[in-house]
């Protein structure tokens, strides 16, 4: 646990809009271990998302850096995984074709791909919309369709920005359990974004909460619960008191004027 | 039950609208006394109509233009579909093209018809050549503006994923601008059946527009209502074949079909 594979240092990410720059990230700094869950934790808007493209080589940062495994992020690699917020399906392929995208791009086997990916969708509970296409399927079915897309190329780093937003409570708590399971098994790096303090606690190995906008870390917490993490966790005095002081950090933090 | 009932309305009202507006038309010649070679009976169009698709005359002339029409519509929207791709995906390509594009985009492409007749000779060349012409532009167009407004949103999981760019462009762009890409198709087709007419009006020895230009001279009015009513079934034939395969394409997009707006 004690090698880096993620590095930020001193990030900043600034867009031009028609409007004037808008300052999304400033002065981020934070690091992710080899195998460790990291959540990131933060007001709407502070550049959650933001982060995230940063590290999946989709933005270039304007200051600072950001490496990973020791080099420079220049540009999407094979080896990262990534959920957005939004599902962005191909509306044009079915659930299956959408699943197996990263096969195809990366050139990996197609047989062997479906099999993997009708594994996941059974995992997802969509084993049964393999053959549907998305604007079928509800939003939340469609995230999870995402999440499947997500992981199937099996990346050593999963990127993940809100993937349950959209969920019920309990597809969502199934979600959380079936995460960790892989995770556990996999010794995937994650990097996790959420708004639910919950979601972060039960999740993560540590949590990294972020300033309103521009963002930047304010807090890290490492939750030392044991794992692996079950429903009856989250009635522990344990867990409840580490949610606590996050909720209490962060209704300072969100506050409008 | 209803819904039948709806699909009966849909094609009976059309029909009554018609057939009122044949009454007028008929009465009108009988009470103002109309000359023939002002305005025709409708029963003389239908007569004419009648002569020239039973005994033959007519089919000559039909399929002369739908030719320069298919095979115009074809080559132009071909060349307009591979240069749009190039536009959209080459900066060096788009800047190099821009002004021009411009430029040609707001000139009558038919009033090059004189020219064509000229360079191409009286046959059905020089029709094609303008049927591609008048439909390269809005397919162009359209292809273009279609690739270039792909939703960043799939670009970006596209690169996440590290695609191909022309994985990028046949996987995701071509679909992404399908609507715009059929829109381009409906509108050349439209436009493709007037540079036909037009390249016919100023020199041929065939086709529909050529039938309306020769019976204008000795006045046979109903022959031309005859040739109108054809092109129309033409436009209107080739309309539905583009709004059809719309559908069936874009199957993903529901109001696909309603989406392309032609006009002129
Ligand atoms: N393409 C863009 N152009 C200009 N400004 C942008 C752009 N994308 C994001 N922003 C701005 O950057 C800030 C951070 O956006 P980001 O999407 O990273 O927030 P977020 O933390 O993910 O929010 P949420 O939790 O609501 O998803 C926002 O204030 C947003 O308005
Ligand atoms: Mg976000």
């Amino acid at each position: 646990m004690s090698d880096i594979l993620l590095q930020a240092d001193k990030l900043a990410v600034t867009y031009t809009s028609t409007r004037g720059p808008v300052v999304a990230l400033q002065d981020l700094s934070t690091r992710l271990h080899q195998g460790e869950f990291l959540s990131v934790l933060g007001p709407s808007g502070c550049g959650k998302s933001t982060l995230l493209k940063v590290v999946a080589g989709l933005l270039r940062p304007s200051g600072g850096s950001v490496t990973l495994a020791g080099a420079p992020i220049t540009g999407p690699r094979p080896d990262v995984g990534i959920v957005f917020q939004q599902p962005t399906l191909l509306p044009w392929q079915t659930v299956l074709d959408n699943v197996l995208l990263p096969v195809r791009t990366l050139g990996m086997d197609l047989a062997a791909g479906r099999d993997k990916a009708m594994q996941l969708l059974k995992l997802v509970g969509l084993d049964k919309f393999a053959r549907h296409y998305p604007n079928e399927l509800s939003g939340g079915m469609q995230q999870r369709v995402g999440i499947a897309r997500g992981i199937i190329h099996d990346p050593t780093l999963l990127l993940m920005d809100e993937p349950f937003a959209a969920l019920d409570a309990m597809t969502r708590e199934h979600m959380m359990l079936e995460l960790q399971r892989i995770w556990m098994a996999t010794g995937k790096s994650v990097v996790f974004i959420t708004h639910s303090i919950p979601e972060a606690v039960f999740l993560s190995d540590r949590i990294a909460v972020l300033s309103a906008r521009p963002g930047r870390t304010i807090r890290e917490v490492e939750i030392d619960l044991p794992r692996p993490r079950t429903l009856a966790t989250m009635a522990d005095p344990r867990f409840t008191e580490i949610c606590n002081e996050l909720r209490a950090l962060f209704t300072d933090l969100v506050k409008f004027d | 039950m209803n819904l039948m009932h709806e699909r009966l309305k849909t094609v009976l009202y059309p029909l009554i609208t018609f057939a009122v507006l044949l009454a007028v038309w008929e009465i009108a010649i009988r009470v103002f006394k109309v000359p023939n070679f002002i305005l025709p009976t409708p029963v003389s169009v239908v007569q004419a109509l009648y002569r020239g698709y039973v005994e033959g005359l007519y089919w000559q002339h039909f399929f002369f233009t739908l030719q320069s029409m298919l095979f115009g519509y074809l080559l132009g929207c071909t060349l307009a579909f591979m240069l749009g791709c190039l536009f959209a995906e080459s900066r060096t390509f788009e800047r190099m093209l821009y002004p021009f594009v411009v430029a040609l985009q707001s000139m009558p492409k038919v009033a090059l018809a004189p020219l064509i007749i000229v360079w191409f000779g009286f046959g059905i060349e020089s029709k094609i050549v303008m049927v591609a012409l008048v439909c390269f532009f809005p397919m162009f167009i359209n292809t273009a503006m279609g690739l270039k407004h792909t939703n960043p949103a799939l670009l970006d999981l596209m690169n996440a994923f590290s695609a191909s760019r022309w994985h990028i462009l046949t996987r995701i762009k071509i679909p992404s601008a399908a609507g715009h890409i059929f829109a381009g198709l409906q509108i050349a087709i439209v436009l493709g059946l007037i540079g036909a007419v037009v390249a016919e009006f100023v020199s041929s020895t065939k086709g529909l527009g050529h039938l309306i230009n020769a019976s204008a001279v000795n006045l046979e009015t109903n022959t031309m209502f005859a040739a109108l009513l054809s092109l129309a079934v033409l436009g209107i034939l080739g309309s539905q074949v583009v709004r059809l395969l719309h559908a069936k394409v874009v199957f993903w997009d529901k109001q696909a079909s309603s989406q392309a707006i032609v006009s002129e």
